[in-house]
């Protein structure tokens, strides 16, 4: 089985967000950046598939600037086998980013696609059901567990009532969630090997898709802060308080 | 070997990630149970800490002291105690055998140390020989092909964990001071070997030290290291790295205490503001700052020379002064900055405030320090 597992570069989950002062976005110079966790979730199990001798390869793959390769590399060092870079400094909607994993996906033969279930910037969560549309594949998203038989993959997703577990035929899409795994610590010996392995670098053009934003966006805003709180004295106070805004029942 | 920078950030990274997710959230677990979680001691061998400076043919990193410097000072913004478990592995437990080890007592014991399979202490400082190491009693009588070790050493780190000790003892009975020491590979499960109890200690909880006395102990005159008498020459070699190593632990712990302080600061209230907008507490947040880039500068000047072979004795014992003192300063602002809570075992800072003070007297008491830096300037105006 191939596996393609696809990751993006976002700001660190530790940074401090700041909008710019012009409201165009969310300020990323000199900001830690990381691969979106959710992602890395996805290159780790990928890694479990493939050492449990249900996969041969492993293909990682990030659109954006040159800077992605850092990120590529960090999943080549975890143990992905080889690297795709496609290289632009467009933005990239999820229905063309879909496209383009659609085009990669079908010129690499691939079984299965792994991806976070989002990414922690835009917080979309469309990229890998929109791709499982255009490829005309099963989806199962949100899998906090995974296991393959035969041409089969099945997925636990936590929903609301509990526990759904769904069965796909492969090739498929499959979207992770936190709870699927922790991802390993990186060795050093590893960082240095995966210097040497590949990653191939496309062009938008060579996938045959275009920028296009079909979404634009007409400003970010921080969140308004918060509002002192009151303090009451007694139970009764509370609840005379709580009455007086129309949150309980009289 | 110098890593390519990028490979250094990214490992880096994953240290910070290992000190944020693992390391800290379980320093009060630590302090309860006084010792680490099998699963983190599982994690550092994992990562290689055990053989930072082990060289790579024998399984270890092989790292140069600047990139072991900048590990350490991400690794130690947590508990000590996890540093003092890799640390004699690191430290002069293995670096005696890497300078002065022969081929075969290398391929025996370095890859088990590399790989923290196996733990060595180093065996030194005795009841009365503390400073004055070169008096120490312990002795080595040759027998034939073996030695007979008796005496009993102190404070040994790692020793209820040591499955291998080096040793220092006394070779030679009529030469006094450090010619008549010879320096000896011990494994720890041999006949004649007794640990004490372990001490109790002011702080470094989950760091364990303790006696370990030898009794008629029969060792092969293969577990020498290097010829009689150099024993002290061997220690001697790998001092300096120690000393700069210490440094980078303190300027770790250092940052750590800064780090709680500030956030300390910002989100406590007094008189109607934060206690950070006052300027007594800026004076202490910007005092501290200062002095650990201080000791930071002066670290990765003193590691650059060191990896670059020069000798770096006097720089190495300035820096050791320096960073255990400024850690010492922080931790006593840190309390400070946190006023009653930072007396309490709630706050992390009143662990490290004891931890700390241990940094002033190992690895060379601050007093010895300024002995070696007057001594090193004396005689270089003296030869110049």
């Amino acid at each position: 089985m191939k596996i393609l597992v696809c990751i993006k570069r976002v700001v660190d989950y530790n940074v401090r967000i700041r909008v710019k002062p012009d409201g165009g976005g969310v300020v990323t110079d000199g900001v830690k950046m990381s691969m979106n966790p959710f992602d890395e979730i996805a290159v780790e199990e990928a890694l479990r598939i493939k050492e449990a001798g249900n996969a041969d390869e492993i293909i990682v793959v990030s659109i954006g600037a040159k800077q992605v390769q850092e990120q590529l590399r960090t999943a080549l060092a975890m143990g992905a086998d080889r690297g795709i870079h496609v290289e632009t400094t467009e933005n990239i909607q999820p229905l063309t980013a879909s496209r383009m994993l659609l085009n990669i996906a079908q010129s690499e033969g691939v079984d299965l696609v792994l991806l976070g279930k989002q990414a922690i910037d835009d917080d979309n969560n469309q990229t890998g059901q929109m791709l499982a549309a255009l490829w005309d594949r099963p989806q199962a998203t949100f899998a906090s567990g995974l296991s393959f038989d035969g041409g089969k993959a099945t997925t636990i997703r936590e929903v609301d009532a509990g526990l759904e577990v769904l069965e796909v035929d492969l090739p498929a899409v499959v979207t992770v969630d936190l709870r699927l795994n922790e991802p390993r610590y990186v060795k050093l010996p590893d960082m240095m090997k995966a210097k040497k392995k590949t990653i191939d670098v496309k062009t938008l053009a060579d996938l045959g898709v275009e920028a296009a934003p079909g979404v634009s966006s007409l400003g970010v805003r921080p969140p308004e802060g918060r509002q002192a709180g009151k303090k009451v004295e007694t139970v009764e106070e509370l609840v005379k308080e709580l009455q007086a805004r129309g949150l309980v029942n009289d | 070997m110098a890593l390519d920078a990028d490979v250094l950030e990214q490992f880096i990274d994953q240290v910070k990630r290992l000190v944020t997710e693992k390391l800290v959230p379980n320093e009060e677990r630590l302090v309860e149970d006084d010792d680490i979680p099998d699963e983190i001691v599982d994690d550092l061998k994992d990562l290689g800490f055990f053989g930072l400076s082990i060289p790579e043919e024998y399984g270890g990193l092989g790292l140069c002291l600047t990139d072991e410097a900048k590990i350490m000072m991400e690794f130690c913004q947590s508990s000590v105690a996890y540093r003092s478990r890799i640390g004699t592995n690191n430290g002069i437990g293995s670096q005696g055998l890497v300078i002065d080890g022969n081929e075969q007592q290398k391929q025996r014991y370095l890859p088990g140390l590399a790989s923290g399979e196996m733990i060595a202490s180093f065996a030194l400082t005795e009841p009365g020989a503390g400073s004055d190491a070169a008096s120490l009693t312990t002795s080595a009588v040759r027998d034939g092909d073996h030695y007979l070790l008796n005496g009993t050493k102190r404070f040994i780190t790692n020793a209820p964990q040591a499955d291998l000790f080096t040793v220092m003892a006394r070779t030679d009975a009529s030469t006094p001071g450090a010619r008549g020491v010879s320096a000896f590979i011990v494994e720890a499960d041999t006949p004649g070997i007794t640990l004490g109890k372990k001490d109790k200690k002011m702080g470094q909880r989950g760091a364990h030290t303790s006696d370990v006395i030898f009794e008629n102990c029969r060792i092969p005159a293969t577990a020498r290291i290097g010829d009689e008498g150099h024993g002290f020459k061997t220690a001697m070699k790998v001092l300096d790295r120690g000393r700069l190593h210490i440094s980078a632990v303190c300027i770790g712990q250092a940052e750590r205490l800064l780090k709680d302080s500030l956030n300390y600061a910002i989100e406590r209230k007094q008189f109607g503001e934060r206690i950070a907008d006052f300027q007594l507490i800026q004076a202490m947040l910007a005092d501290s700052r200062t002095e650990i880039y201080a000791a930071r500068s002066m670290l990765l000047d003193a590691t650059r020379r060191y990896d670059q072979a020069e000798r770096v004795s006097e720089e190495a014992s300035c820096c050791k002064m320096f960073a255990s003192e400024m850690v010492g300063r922080i931790a006593d602002r840190a309390v400070q900055i946190h006023g009653g809570a930072g007396y309490m075992a709630d706050y992390a800072v009143e662990r490290f405030y004891r931890d700390v003070r241990l940094f002033r007297i190992y690895e060379g008491t601050t007093q010895i320090q300024q002995l070696v830096i007057a001594k090193s300037m004396i005689r270089s105006a003296e030869n110049s």
